[in-house]
């Protein structure tokens, strides 16, 4: 049910992304101490852990945005003409000066898809995220959880093998929250692309982890990780009245207290 | 149509309204006030005895000879500071290394009054047209590329990277995120440039041209008929505000994203 040991643990399915010991540092600052991972090819993973861990860093690294200190990071055989990875950023990201339609378009065509590839793939996260109606919508036109969608169709119709997800709905109300992770579960249940998510929301992580890394703070650090045993496809509310829901959320919520408690002390 | 929809187009057609209705309002004091002698007419003609004189000129020919010429020059010196402005503010906004070799150039000759190289420029280009053209081109240089650059360094760092984590290459950054991203600093350049060009381009005709709006002022006063100056100074007036209204209405159509203000 739970791996309990060491942050290194054995997946059972080959690893998509293998990260090993790697250390992120600002200056004289220790943002990633040691962090040693792998995730699985075509799993859910969720990063969780308080504010300022590490989690957007950790991000930004294994997107290519920003360069570790120290480590290694291996992605498995990436297909020929398709993106490794695509990034829904934390925060509003989408381009004010595009149309919803194009926002969503805008990976296929930085990578010069064909025109009717495009309009049908658009045309269909666009359909999958209830945005058709909006297609020719303008971002301050939309309300925040509709930019957050057009955001999420825009890393969806990159089809990128690997999603890396930054606490897309961490500005959202609960009721939106709910919908949008259901949407998220739904998409992501229909090509099973592999998906590392990070939230410091423990309700999240367990609605749509496979896998969760609990990370502690200063220096960031990968502290457990637990292994989430809900069959799929899950419905994010009935998730809630399972007995082993409330289990995980509790364990989990034993580490971040440690955390917390820790920081303080 | 909403409720909401219908107010906001209200409100736009109102201050439109507002807008033509200011300047009118000015026109009738004064000819009120010439009318009743409280001003003195030797310089400050009666509206309506300008408006004579604005008549005759139009029927000559004249005033659109004068005012085609202006604008001409207005347009190809426009285009011959602005677009080189808007290459050179764009890339500096980007590129860091020739941002920090312009930057100081432009810092040290921006201050400098542009009507006062007008002698040097009529040294080295000549009484002709370019000299003419070149005090546009450099009136529109300086907003154009200041803006620009700002523009550029005021997009939020997330959407280049975002750019970045979709593979943009320079030429899609360049297109999708920097010169959209900038568009409204740079619109408000390309007003300020007009406006300047406009200033400098009746100073740059007073001087050895044979056209013009500027050479019309000028050889106005030279032969004291003042309603002639004035029919020159309204002519000019309303060239800028017909410049104005037609770049906010480009400004409109390109930046649809802006919100409605
Ligand atoms: N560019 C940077 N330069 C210096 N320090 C940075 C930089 N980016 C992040 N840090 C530091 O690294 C640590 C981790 O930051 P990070 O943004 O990864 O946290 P986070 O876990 O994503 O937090 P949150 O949940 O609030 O988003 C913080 O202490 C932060 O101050
Ligand atoms: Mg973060």
């Amino acid at each position: 049910m739970s791996s309990g040991g060491p942050p290194v643990s054995a997946a059972r399915d080959p690893a998509k992304i293998r990260i090993g010991h790697l250390t992120k540092r600002f200056g004289s600052q220790i943002a990633l101490d040691d962090i040693s991972i792998d995730i699985a090819e075509g799993s859910f993973f969720v990063i969780v852990g308080p504010s300022g861990c590490g989690k957007t860093t950790l991000l930004r690294i294994l997107g290519g945005l920003d360069a570790m200190t120290q480590g290694t990071i291996e992605i498995r055989g990436a297909a020929a003409g398709r993106p490794q990875h695509s990034i829904v950023f934390q925060g509003d990201s989408i381009f004010p000066w595009m149309t919803v339609w194009d926002n969503a378009a805008y990976g296929l065509r930085m990578r010069k898809a064909p025109k009717a590839e495009t309009d049908a793939i658009v045309e269909h996260y666009l359909d999958r995220t209830g945005l058709t109606r909006y297609a020719h919508f303008y971002p301050h036109q939309l309300s925040g959880g509709m930019r957050q969608r057009v955001s999420i169709a825009r890393a969806f119709a990159n089809d990128p093998e690997i999603l890396l997800m930054d606490e897309p709905f961490s500005a959202l109300d609960e009721q939106n929250r709910t919908i949008l992770q259901q949407e998220l579960l739904r998409i992501w249940e229909d090509d099973k692309k592999t998906v590392v998510f990070i939230t410091h929301s423990v309700d999240e992580a367990v609605t749509l982890g496979d896998r969760i890394m609990v990370m502690s703070a200063s220096p960031g650090r990968a502290k457990i990780v637990i292994d989430v045993p809900f069959e799929r496809p899950r419905n994010v509310l009935e998730l809630r009245q399972d007995p082993r829901y409330g289990d995980i959320v509790y364990r989990i919520w034993g580490y971040l207290k440690d955390e917390v408690e820790r920081a303080r002390s | 149509m909403d409720l909401d929809e219908r107010a906001r187009r209200w409100e736009r057609r109102r201050d439109r309204l507002i807008n033509v209705a200011s300047p009118l309002g000015l026109v009738l004091a004064w000819e009120v006030a010439a009318q009743l002698g409280l001003i003195d007419t030797r310089f400050f003609p009666a509206p309506s005895s300008v408006a004579v004189a604005l008549l005759a000129s139009v029927h000559s020919g004249e005033l659109a000879n004068h005012v085609l010429m202006s604008l001409q020059r207005l347009f190809i010196g426009f285009v011959l500071g602005g677009v080189p402005a808007l290459a050179l503010g764009i890339v500096m906004g980007i590129s860091r290394p020739v941002r920090a070799f312009i930057d100081p150039l432009i810092a040290a000759t921006y201050p400098i009054p542009k009507s006062s190289i007008m002698p040097l420029i009529l040294l080295v280009f000549g009484l002709g047209e370019g000299s003419k053209i070149i005090m546009v081109a450099i009136g529109v240089f300086y907003p154009v590329a200041i803006n620009a650059t700002a523009g550029v360094l005021q997009i939020n760092c997330i959407y280049l990277d975002v750019g970045k984590s979709f593979n943009a290459g320079r030429w899609d950054t360049f297109r999708t995120i920097a010169l959209p991203g900038a568009l409204p600093f740079i619109m408000t350049g390309v007003k300020l440039g007009v406006g300047l060009g406009l200033v400098l381009i009746a100073v740059a005709e007073m001087v050895g041209a044979k056209s013009g709006i500027g050479y019309m002022i000028w050889s106005a006063w030279e032969t004291f008929s003042v309603e002639r100056m004035y029919v020159g100074l309204f002519a000019i007036a309303m060239i800028g505000f017909a410049l104005t209204a037609a770049l906010n209405e480009i400004e409109r159509r390109i930046i649809p994203w802006k919100a409605d203000s």
